[in-house]
């Protein structure tokens, strides 16, 4: 009964204070104001730039079989022949470059990613010493480097090498996969540690109290549990693999070649665009296909980014 | 009653902190030790040395011995793997794995090379039964451990811990977690548990101590103040210390 008779003068009370909360100066309400406005403005800008680059980039790449101008038959072939006065010609056969760009990264993440998870174990769980004073600051340097300059050292080291030990021309699928394999190890590393060393110590410790050795520990428990964050960091490393262009296209010889064979020459996505847009017309079918590449190219990232969530999202719920 | 563990002028140092200071007890084989103590006297770093965790820890130095079965564990020669799945641990805070119910109880037992399923399934609803997790888990054992509440989880590793068949079990605060109907589960557990394993608890509950332990320590800034058989310990205590601690003047 008492709390009921109290209860309007305390609604009043609470009236009005949580008023002159309401009402503050009207300087400050101006300041609330434009804080608003700029950050409201830079969301927008930023999902406008977002969505018509989206836009563009699909509208370009479909352009072409909307038009006629090109058949997916053609697009999805083997033939490679945009200048071709053959019958039937001109060819614009994709199918070897999207197989070459698939094929690089899928190796190139075979190589790191054993790799890279390897040396992530190092320096968190047998010598973290070494791992923070050596290991860290060269993880970092390698993320620095410019690829231009891991596609000039792989011009000069590796495909001279590869030429003089195996007797092909060098330039070949083999070097692509070496030079990307080593810029992507970083992001995997790099990825990795964060994850594996994001467990917490007692985790560690309720293994070995169960007589666990150090590498049961590592092996059943920390790889285990760190899976979804080590498999987001090899799709990431995938991911800029997939979109690298300008190392790969240093190295891999540029052959429109099925990328079935490691000392041959061959191309990607990445190294057909590049090095056809600046001598190809606008508007014609040539240009037009190399935009039908960038939208798988986009298309493939867009898919890496779904995995990246799925797994991410999967760690989550443990 | 035999001694099952014999510690020997027992030192510790974290880094240069002194945290144990010349401990010497004998426990014995088949009863409850419980060590009392205020909070920071060394109650979880002595436990820690038993089953030797402390030396996961950088700079810790120890000095003198404990032996088990007349075997010093601080021997050059002592194989780890093979005291610790002697010397089982409970943990002051629950640490299950992040993975499922099952896979938490099995982690030791595969370790050590079980891998029947039907034997693995016999161990998990043995062991669980035996820290009364079972009827609360039995249709979801493979459900994440996480998401167990904190006496779930605290049973689990309970669980974990009988999993492997050790001789000695180490228990530090287990019930810290617990509502009272769990605490009363736990302690009937750990006198039937008495029947086949070596026993140590830390406890902040003095009831609990006399409840179930047959010796207690009285743990005091890194020095044992008394150590006697339970009744004596709080009904007569020796040491002026001792009768102000379990008369609740401090701590
Ligand atoms: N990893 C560590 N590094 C340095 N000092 C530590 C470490 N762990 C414990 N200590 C110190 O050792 C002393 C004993 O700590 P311990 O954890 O053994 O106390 P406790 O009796 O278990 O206390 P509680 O009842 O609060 O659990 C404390 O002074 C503590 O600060
Ligand atoms: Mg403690």
């Amino acid at each position: 009964m008492e709390q009921v008779t109290n209860l309007p003068n305390k609604k009043l009370e609470e009236t009005s204070l949580a008023e002159e909360l309401r009402s503050p100066a009207k300087k400050l309400i101006r300041i609330e104001q434009r804080g608003r406005i700029y950050t409201l403005l830079s969301a927008w800008i930023l999902i406008i730039t977002l969505f018509s680059l989206l836009f563009f980039i699909t509208s370009k790449g479909i352009m072409p079989f909307i038009h006629g101008e090109i058949t997916l038959q053609n697009f999805f072939s083997t033939h490679w022949g945009p200048t071709s006065a053959e019958p039937g010609g001109p060819f614009f056969g994709s199918i070897n470059f999207i197989l070459g760009s698939l094929m690089v990264t899928l190796l190139s993440a075979l190589i790191s990613a054993p790799l890279g998870i390897g040396a992530a174990i190092f320096m968190t769980e047998i010598s973290p010493k070494f791992g923070r004073k050596i290991l860290q600051p060269a993880i970092e340097i390698l993320v620095g480097i410019p690829s231009v300059v891991y596609g000039f050292i792989g011009l000069t080291l590796i495909v001279p090498f590869i030429r003089n030990t195996t007797g092909s021309i060098g330039f070949s699928l083999l070097a692509g996969v070496i030079v990307l394999s080593v810029m992507i190890l970083p992001t995997i590393v790099s990825m990795s540690v964060d994850t594996i060393q994001s467990i917490p110590q007692s985790l560690r410790e309720g293994s070995y109290a169960l007589g666990a050795t150090r590498w049961q520990t590592i092996s059943r428990l920390l790889v285990r549990t760190s899976l979804p964050g080590l498999m987001t960091g090899v799709i990431l490393g995938m991911a800029r693999a997939f979109g690298e262009a300008l190392a790969v296209q240093m190295v891999i010889g540029n052959s429109p070649n099925l990328p079935f064979q490691l000392m041959k020459p061959i191309s990607t996505l990445t190294s057909v665009i590049t090095l056809n847009m600046g001598n190809t017309v606008q508007g014609t079918p040539y240009n037009s296909v190399l935009w039908s590449m960038a939208l798988i190219l986009l298309l493939m990232t867009l898919f890496f980014i779904l995995l990246i969530r799925l797994m991410t999202q999967r760690g989550k719920q443990g | 009653m035999t001694a099952k563990i014999e510690v020997h002028d027992f030192n510790l140092f974290y880094g240069k902190n002194q945290a144990l200071h010349d401990l010497n007890f004998q426990l014995n084989e088949r009863e409850v030790t419980a060590f009392i103590g205020p909070s920071g006297c060394g109650k979880s770093t002595f436990l820690r040395s038993i089953n030797r965790m402390n030396d996961l820890i950088p700079n810790v130095k120890v000095r003198g011995q404990i032996k088990i079965d007349q075997q010093n564990v601080y021997d050059p020669h002592q194989d780890l793997v093979e005291l610790r799945k002697h010397v089982g641990m409970v943990f002051q805070q629950p640490n299950p794995f992040p993975l499922s119910i099952y896979d938490n109880v099995v982690y030791g037992p595969r370790i050590h090379g079980i891998s029947k399923k039907a034997e693995l399934n016999e161990i998990v609803e043995r062991t669980l039964k035996q820290a009364n997790l079972w009827d609360e888990v039995k249709d979801r054992l493979d459900a994440p451990a996480l998401g167990l509440s904190g006496g779930q989880q605290q049973r689990l590793v309970i669980a974990r811990v009988l999993a492997i068949q050790p001789d000695i079990i180490l228990m530090d605060e287990p019930a810290s977690a617990l509502d009272p109907i769990s605490t009363e589960r736990l302690e009937e557990l750990i006198i039937q548990l008495k029947e086949s394993y070596t026993i140590v608890i830390v406890t902040h509950n003095m009831q609990q101590a006399q409840r179930i332990s047959d010796q207690t320590a009285f743990f005091l800034n890194g020095y044992v103040v008394e150590f006697a058989q339970t009744q004596r310990l709080f009904q007569q205590p020796t040491q002026q210390k001792t009768a102000e601690y379990i008369a609740g003047q401090f701590g």
